[in-house]
């Protein structure tokens, strides 16, 4: 009945007719209910989809050759772990009595076991092994030094009264916006001429510096929002500025280090375009190596689908992590929720 | 502990004139590794390019480079493949930032409501922009491909032999789809905080005065929402100028030049083929003028945003 009565009142608005009668605003009608469950609905459906071509990669990783390339393409099979054997190990193939002979061991771990199952032996760890290490030596190094320096840079721009600060800040800001093609021509004749092209320290420098603008502009905003009186009560205590640094702001912003720590450990993480033009064996990192595998033996999808699942997994929990911090990362500080 | 001592002994002049002079070291000590390492990495890179792009020089071969004037410029004007790829990266750009904004700014208009585990749902959709660009794209060429591909199945093209062949026939489609589903989260994103942001009460007096919902939406969500989807906007914009990761892993800039942007144009003049490096170092600084143009409007945007 009440319900009713409203729809009424809303059948005739706008500044032609009278007000009849008043409308409560703050009472959820079954309509907006309705409402309400429609949209976790649509929402449900919308962010399902979204996640289809993420859950289609976790599970072509788990399918055997066969049924990753089979047309069309099966929803429902038999989990393998063909992909992360072939991602992680180069394998011989065996003969049958070389096959017997292996059976009979009772030493081999559980990899190798699998490996037997197939006919095949381990000879030993894949280039993808090292290629995920350098990967995550080149960007947890560049995260810390790029958190580190950042840090200090922020505290003194946010602290001190320096000549050209929004200048400099606005220089910082501007060497992120360079596409990374375009310096890496310089950069590579830079880097071959003093021997860096190719190193893991050419790498973790170039990520560092990738990464300092971000982290100056999302810490200088964390700083920024520690009250100076804190610090202002310390100094009359007696504190120096340094211990004041360390016993009052690095406490009070943590939260603020971490999520600026972890976005920087993203973007190194993901990098591409550097590490494809400045990397060829030593060093190079995940990125540009995944695609490489496409070439070798005709397309090996169960196993690049393993690579890539592996490599995202780290990227999605963080996320979840980061959540509450995600729009602060993508604009640079300048929106805060 | 000095500080300290110096008080308990009661010289507070000489403690003042001291701690200004910590104050500028503690400064220059701070700022100056920052600086030092962005103008080393930066700068002077930028300086090298710009000499490199008036000389004929491939860094493959032995020969130092020859000043040749605005010879490069000249020839790179002149290339139509040059304005090919520029017209590839205007229309890339143009497709996918006109429909993410629309995209995630519904996408924000359907999660603003307060409902269970809304927060759940918009951290979910917002998963692909996390990714690595260059890893999504290679996937996706499993999901496009004709045979067992999920896409063309989902879109409703259950005869592999009849449906659309996506990255031959309809290429720079393909990667703007590609670019939509790992951006429209962020248009949403930013949205979403924009549309958190207006207080209930417009919309209660809104509600008394008999706003239709068609003139809430014109004159209170969208206004209120404008600079933050603008500032969307502007961000997607130089970085689909820069579009390179993504392409690289669906196309690699094929078939042909079709999916070419000026970033894989560029790669592909420096470490394919003939490396002309001088020439590519020339179409780098066109690249970054533009590039510059659009980034300045961006952070003086950003920089008004933070004084609002």
């Amino acid at each position: 009945m009440a319900s009713t009565r409203v729809e009424h009142a809303f059948s005739r608005v706008g500044p032609g007719f009278a007000v009849v009668e008043s409308v409560r605003v703050d009472q959820i009608t079954p309509r907006a209910r309705l409402g309400i469950t429609a949209r976790l609905i649509l929402s449900i459906i919308i962010a399902f989809v979204m996640l289809i071509p993420v859950l289609w990669m976790a599970m072509t990783a788990f399918k055997a050759r066969p049924d990753a390339t089979a047309s069309p393409p099966k929803v429902i099979f038999v989990p393998s772990l063909d992909g992360f054997i072939g991602l992680f190990t180069n394998r011989t193939q065996l003969s049958a009595a070389a096959l017997a002979e292996q059976q009979q061991r009772t030493d081999l771990n559980f990899w190798e076991r699998q490996t037997l199952a197939r006919g095949m032996r381990i000879l030993g760890p894949s280039k993808f092994v090292s290629q995920l290490s350098n990967s995550l030596i080149i960007a947890i190094s560049s995260t810390i030094l790029a958190v580190t320096l950042g840090l200090l840079s922020a505290y003194a721009f946010s602290r001190y009264d320096i000549p050209g600060k929004r200048d400099w800040l606005f220089f910082i800001l501007s060497t992120r916006m360079l596409p990374a093609v375009v310096v890496t021509i310089p950069i590579f004749l830079m880097y071959r001429a003093v021997g860096l092209y190719d190193t893991h320290v050419g790498m973790i420098l170039l990520y560092t510096v990738f990464n300092l603008s971000f982290s100056v502009w999302l810490l200088k905003g964390f700083i920024d929002e520690i009250p100076i009186e804190y610090e202002e009560a310390a100094l009359v205590d007696g504190y120096s500025r340094l211990q004041a640094f360390r016993k009052i702001v690095l406490p009070q912003c943590v939260t603020g280090i971490a999520a600026t720590a972890v976005f920087c450990l993203i973007f190194a993480w993901n990098e591409y375009a550097f590490a494809l033009m400045l990397t060829s064996e030593k060093a190079r990192t995940a990125p540009p190596a995944i695609p490489a595998n496409l070439g070798i033996g005709g397309i090996e999808w169960h196993v690049i689908a393993a690579g890539s699942m592996l490599f995202l997994i780290p990227v999605v929990i963080v996320t979840f992590a980061l959540r509450q911090y995600l729009l602060r990362g993508v604009t640079f500080g300048a929106i805060r929720q | 502990m000095t500080t300290s001592e110096a008080v308990a002994g009661g010289e507070p002049l000489r403690i003042k004139a001291r701690r200004q002079i910590n104050d500028r070291a503690i400064q220059q000590l701070f700022i100056m590794p920052t600086l030092v390492l962005l103008i080393l990495w930066n700068v002077f890179p930028l300086f090298y390019s710009l000499f490199l792009s008036f000389t004929q020089y491939s860094h493959s071969g032995k020969a130092p480079p020859v000043w040749i004037g605005t010879g490069n410029f000249d020839a790179l004007l002149n290339d139509p493949k040059i304005w090919a790829a520029f017209a590839v990266t205007g229309r890339y750009a143009l497709l996918s930032v006109l429909s993410q904004t629309l995209i995630g700014f519904g996408l924000a208009l359907l999660l603003r409501a307060k409902f269970k585990a809304n927060g759940l749902l918009t951290t979910l959709i917002l998963i692909p922009m996390m990714l690595s660009p260059v890893i999504v794209g290679m996937f996706w060429r499993l999901i496009f491909n004709p045979l067992m591909g999920i896409f063309n199945y989902m879109i409703g093209f259950w005869n592999p032999t009849t449906a659309p062949i996506w990255l031959k026939d309809h290429a720079l489609i393909s990667v703007v789809i590609v670019d939509v589903w790992m951006w429209s989260p962020f248009v949403m994103l930013l949205c979403l905080s924009g549309l958190k942001a207006i207080p209930d009460y417009i919309y209660e007096a809104a509600e008394i005065d008999r706003a239709s919902p068609w003139r809430q939406f014109w004159r209170i969500t969208l206004p209120h929402v404008a600079p933050l989807l603008l500032l969307a906007v502007l961000f997607r914009t130089i970085e689909a100028f820069k579009a390179f990761d993504l392409v690289m892993g669906l196309t690699g800039g094929g078939p042909g030049n079709v999916t070419e942007t000026v970033s894989v144009a560029l790669y592909r003049m420096v470490f394919q083929g003939q490396a002309r490096t001088g020439m590519a170092s020339a179409l780098a600084y066109v690249v970054l003028i533009v590039i510059i143009a659009v980034s300045n409007v961006y952070i003086w945007y950003l920089n008004k945003m933070k004084e609002a």
